[in-house]
């Protein structure tokens, strides 16, 4: 080979390389309800963009199952699993890698199933696009506004409402234009940005990458088209420095250096950085990699941080500038899709990680649920499986965090229970909350009872039991597990004198209190009459069939109505 | 509010304005160092919280990236784990050799680990069918190491465009205490947050590479300069033609009967075990060539592998076993 020759195979690599290198990425992913299409339309753009390789193809063509009615079934490109194809529909995410020569793109095709949305926020968390399907037969759904809610709050910055399955309704533009007016409208509702409608068959690949001639009246992009050229901005919008502190990198005693990734801002030598929780300030020495002594680290780089002074830094803390820190607190409000089948409870305490932070927080109050047919506000004692609810936590450590809208990294967590292990909810934050007790504490004002009851999430009670002490018990673990504040005391232990005195004490304190004895004397009545403000249940009166577990319900029932439900005018409170 | 940096805060919202002007020329990272970023991240997150992780070091092209990650995550200090290597004894001598020097020459705490007993049997795939020799060899062979070794996380190079059914696995994949995946039941997994809780028993794999592609991992051992099994570049071989496949033969006992070998110049395009890993034709010596020779390529680089074919799904079945 001539040196010229060589040479100009080289620049032509180089130019690949580079291509490669500077090509923009896409992340997006599917949502919209069971069955409007989301696999088979990401099986066919793969397919007509030339993405899928011969042999995967031929596997899928091979396949036994196929629900479409075409020679291939293309949402087989991505339900991978045994269990998908067995029930034909998608239980978890898929994650598909493809590029044209204009854009890199990685797509996540999530489940439509109602059971699995926590498989379609897994998603979602990441994408900077969604694609919302909606199949033109049956319109938007309660799903399809879920998904559209979690991508709202997800803080997904690019919708398409995909109007899919229009080879059923003859390629209709009145079709079209119908369902597109609804999305926008539920659009608007959750103040989606940048929102574009496309008419499609996921099946015949109707302007997925090719526009059809049977929707001449739709001048628009096709999908591909839209993916390639829609401006993508970068996720972190705030420009103040954080670190996070992932590890400690210790190889020897001269070297103590910082690892993490930066969430947001850049990092200079010199740079001023203040620690927290410890607050104490000094400057960056040095920022370490593997391949040089770099002059500045920027979001998402993950580099190791050398500082001028030795000052209390570990795991979990941050390095933040100090003129623009994020907000300490203990007590905030978060936005949490709940995704577990037990109940998220006020009054729990559940684990948080929060960027590379563990913690405890309890959930003190539910401020609303979402309703997902009307989109309204609504009170709720009790997350379920798939809700969405604004929350009030209370973190035993401080947590120093952005909203979420400004900082993805800083500004979510997620809930894990903390005997199963399982991953329960996800969190965006949104603000603080006024402190119930921190280092402004009022000290000269006593902690008035009702302060008390706001953290419990309930008001205290007294509930009376005769002659059962296996219900009193039953009662006590239900109501503990349900997290209220809740002691079981029996008349054996208390003189009826020093009654009125337990009753004063749990009653201030915000107990709900279970006495429970043989038979009630005159002597305890009158004591217990005591606390007339006092919300009282008496058992007798409820008439409980048997002593099991099951008879506590219609108690447990009754006792809810001690919960308190912030309104989101306390939400409004914040800061 | 609490802390007396609260005061600073009302100075952000002014301080967000200033900074408005800094937003107009945002940085970028190219491709594979975002991509490089973010499984530092990973790497780092598990080490920080698991109490003994271990990386799986299968000696490819996708463990000499994971590796040299590895070295990254954790400079200037070395890397603090062990690899392990699953040797099923069907290793080519070019990987075995390879692993040999050059865990040596970076310093690396290496456990190789064998299923002693199956081979004393005679496990081979011939006689047992590849799915049975899989189990044995790698999934056995891999959860007894792990347990020996009481690791209770373990790193594996697997990229989700791989595989259809890799393509549904978490970073974080949660393992029972029998070492089995559960893919209707992962957990959620959201933003970059990792939840690395366990009980005992449980373990999770960890896999940074999740989403990279197949061409990533060559662009980026080409920009990294990072050494790989020479199997991987083509030259002339002796091979036989067995089947579809083209088998490198060592020494004409390889051969079975009635079989001739000859000389091609061909190339792994994905390493496992001799008896059921292919090679394809090829000329590509260099990695510019076969970086090119890769956009060309219409048919999966596990098409080779003669073990994910056996049946439709049987990744996901392994995996399930606790393969890697
Ligand atoms: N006629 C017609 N059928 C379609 C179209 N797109 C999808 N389908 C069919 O609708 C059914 C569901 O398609 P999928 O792609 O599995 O739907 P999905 O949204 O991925 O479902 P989940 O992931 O389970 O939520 C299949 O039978 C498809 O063949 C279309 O454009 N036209
Ligand atoms: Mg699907």
């Amino acid at each position: 080979m001539s040196l010229h020759a060589a040479n100009e195979q080289k620049d032509g690599f180089s130019t690949l390389l580079d291509h490669h290198l500077h090509k923009d990425m896409l992340r997006f992913t599917t949502a919209g309800s069971v069955d409007d299409g989301k696999s088979t339309l990401i099986g066919r753009l793969l397919h007509d963009s030339k993405s899928v390789y011969e042999d995967q193809l031929a596997s899928v063509s091979k396949s036994r199952v196929n629900r479409s009615s075409g020679p291939i079934d293309f949402s087989l490109l991505t339900d991978g699993l045994r269990a998908e194809r067995e029930q034909g529909i998608t239980i978890d995410v898929a994650y598909r890698y493809f590029e044209t020569p204009r854009r890199k793109f990685i797509i996540a095709d999530t489940p439509g199933h109602e059971q699995y949305t926590r498989n379609m926020a897994t998603g979602a968390s990441t994408a900077d696009l969604a694609v919302i399907l909606i199949d033109a037969t049956r319109g938007v759904l309660a799903q399809t506004r879920r998904h559209a809610y979690i991508s709202s709050l997800l803080g997904i910055r690019n919708i398409v409402a995909a109007i899919n399955k229009m080879d059923l309704l003859g390629y209709r533009e009145d079709v079209f234009r119908r369902l597109y007016d609804d999305f926008l409208a539920l659009a608007g509702q959750l103040n989606l940005e940048n929102v574009v409608g496309i008419p499609i068959s996921a099946l015949e690949g109707g302007n997925l990458v090719n526009a059809t001639d049977r929707m001449l009246w739709y001048q628009g992009p096709t999908l591909l088209e839209h993916l390639e050229t829609v401006p993508v901005r970068s996720e972190v919008m705030q420009e103040a420095m954080r670190f996070p502190v992932q590890y400690v990198v210790r190889p020897d005693a001269d070297f103590r250096g910082f690892a993490g990734r930066v969430a947001s801002g850049t990092i200079r030598p010199g740079d001023a950085v203040m620690a927290l929780p410890s607050q104490q300030k000094s400057r960056v020495r040095s920022i370490v990699t593997y391949d040089e002594t770099a002059a500045e680290a920027f979001s998402p780089m993950s580099v190791t941080l050398t500082l001028e002074d030795e000052i209390d830094l570990s795991r979990g803390d941050m390095l933040v500038t100090p003129e623009n820190p994020p907000t300490v607190a203990s007590r905030l409000e978060a936005m949490v899709v709940w995704f577990d089948a037990e109940p998220l409870v006020p009054g729990r305490t559940y684990l948080i990680k929060h960027s590379v932070r563990t913690s405890r927080a309890k959930a003190t109050a539910i401020d609303y649920r979402v309703n997902m047919n009307t989109l309204e506000q609504e009170p709720a004692y009790e997350l379920k499986m798939n809700d969405i609810a604004a929350v009030q936590f209370e973190v035993a450590k401080p947590l120093f965090f952005d909203p979420y809208e400004r900082n993805r990294t800083t500004g979510s967590f997620i809930l894990i229970d903390p005997l199963s292990n399982a991953t329960l909810g996800a969190a965006i934050i949104r603000a603080a909350l006024p402190e119930a007790a921190g280092l402004d504490t009022d000290w000269n004002t006593p902690v008035a009872a009702e302060e008390k009851y706001r953290r419990h999430g309930h008001a205290p009670a007294l509930v009376l039991v005769e002659g059962r002490p296996l219900v009193a018990q039953y009662l006590e673990r239900a109501l503990f597990a349900q997290g209220f504040e809740v002691a079981l005391v029996s008349g054996e232990e208390v003189s009826a004198g020093r009654l009125g005195e337990l009753l004063a004490l749990s009653q201030s304190a915000g107990l709900v209190l279970i006495y429970s004895t043989n038979a009630i004397s005159s002597a305890e009545k009158q004591a217990l009459s005591g606390g007339a403000a006092l919300r009282t249940i008496d058992l007798a009166s409820m008439d409980l069939p048997a002593d099991d577990e099951a008879a506590v319900s219609p108690a447990i029932a009754a006792l809810q109505s001690l919960r308190i439900v912030a309104g989101p005018a306390d939400a409004g409170e914040v800061n | 509010m609490a802390y007396a940096i609260q005061g600073a805060i009302q100075q952000a919202a002014a301080a967000g304005l200033q900074n408005a002007g800094e937003f107009a020329a945002p940085k970028r990272l190219n491709h594979l160092k975002t991509l490089e970023a973010e499984s530092i991240y990973i790497l780092r997150e598990a080490v920080a919280e698991f109490a003994r992780p271990v990386m799986l070091y299968s000696i490819g092209k996708d463990s000499s990236v994971m590796l040299r990650l590895a070295q990254k995550a954790f400079f200037p200090a070395k890397f603090p784990f062990p690899l392990l290597h699953v040797d099923t004894s069907y290793k080519f001598p070019e990987m075995i050799a390879f692993r040999d020097s050059y865990t040596r020459e970076i310093g690396a705490d290496l456990i190789v680990h064998k299923n002693q007993e199956a081979l004393d049997q005679g496990a081979n795939p011939f006689a047992l069918g590849t799915q049975k020799c899989c189990g044995l060899l790698k999934t056995k062979s891999l959860l007894d190491a792990l347990t020996e070794g009481g690791f209770d996380a373990a790193f594996g190079g697997a990229r989700r465009d791989e595989e259809k059914s890799r393509a549904k696995e978490r970073i974080y994949s949660f393992r029972d205490s029998l070492g089995q995946w559960d893919p209707k039941n992962q957990r959620p997994e959201l933003w970059n947050i990792f939840n690395s809780r366990l009980n005992k028993g449980e373990s999770i794999r960890v896999f940074p590479l999740s989403n990279w592609t197949e061409l990533d991992i060559w662009l980026y051992i080409h920009m990294e300069n990072i050494p790989i099994v020479p199997l991987y570049f083509a030259r002339e071989r002796e091979v036989v033609l067995r089947g579809a496949s083209i088998v490198p033969i060592y020494s004409q006992s390889d051969l079975l009967p009635g079989e001739k070998s000859q000389r091609i110049s061909c190339r792994m395009r994905s390493l496992g075990c001799m008896p059921c890993t292919g090679a394809i034709r090829s000329e590509a010596d260099t990695l510019p060539k076969i970086i090119r020779e890769l956009l060309g390529f219409k048919r999966s680089e596990r098409e080779n592998r003669v073990i994910d074919h056996d049946e439709e799904g049987s990744m996901e079945l392994k995996k399930r076993e606790g393969y890697f």
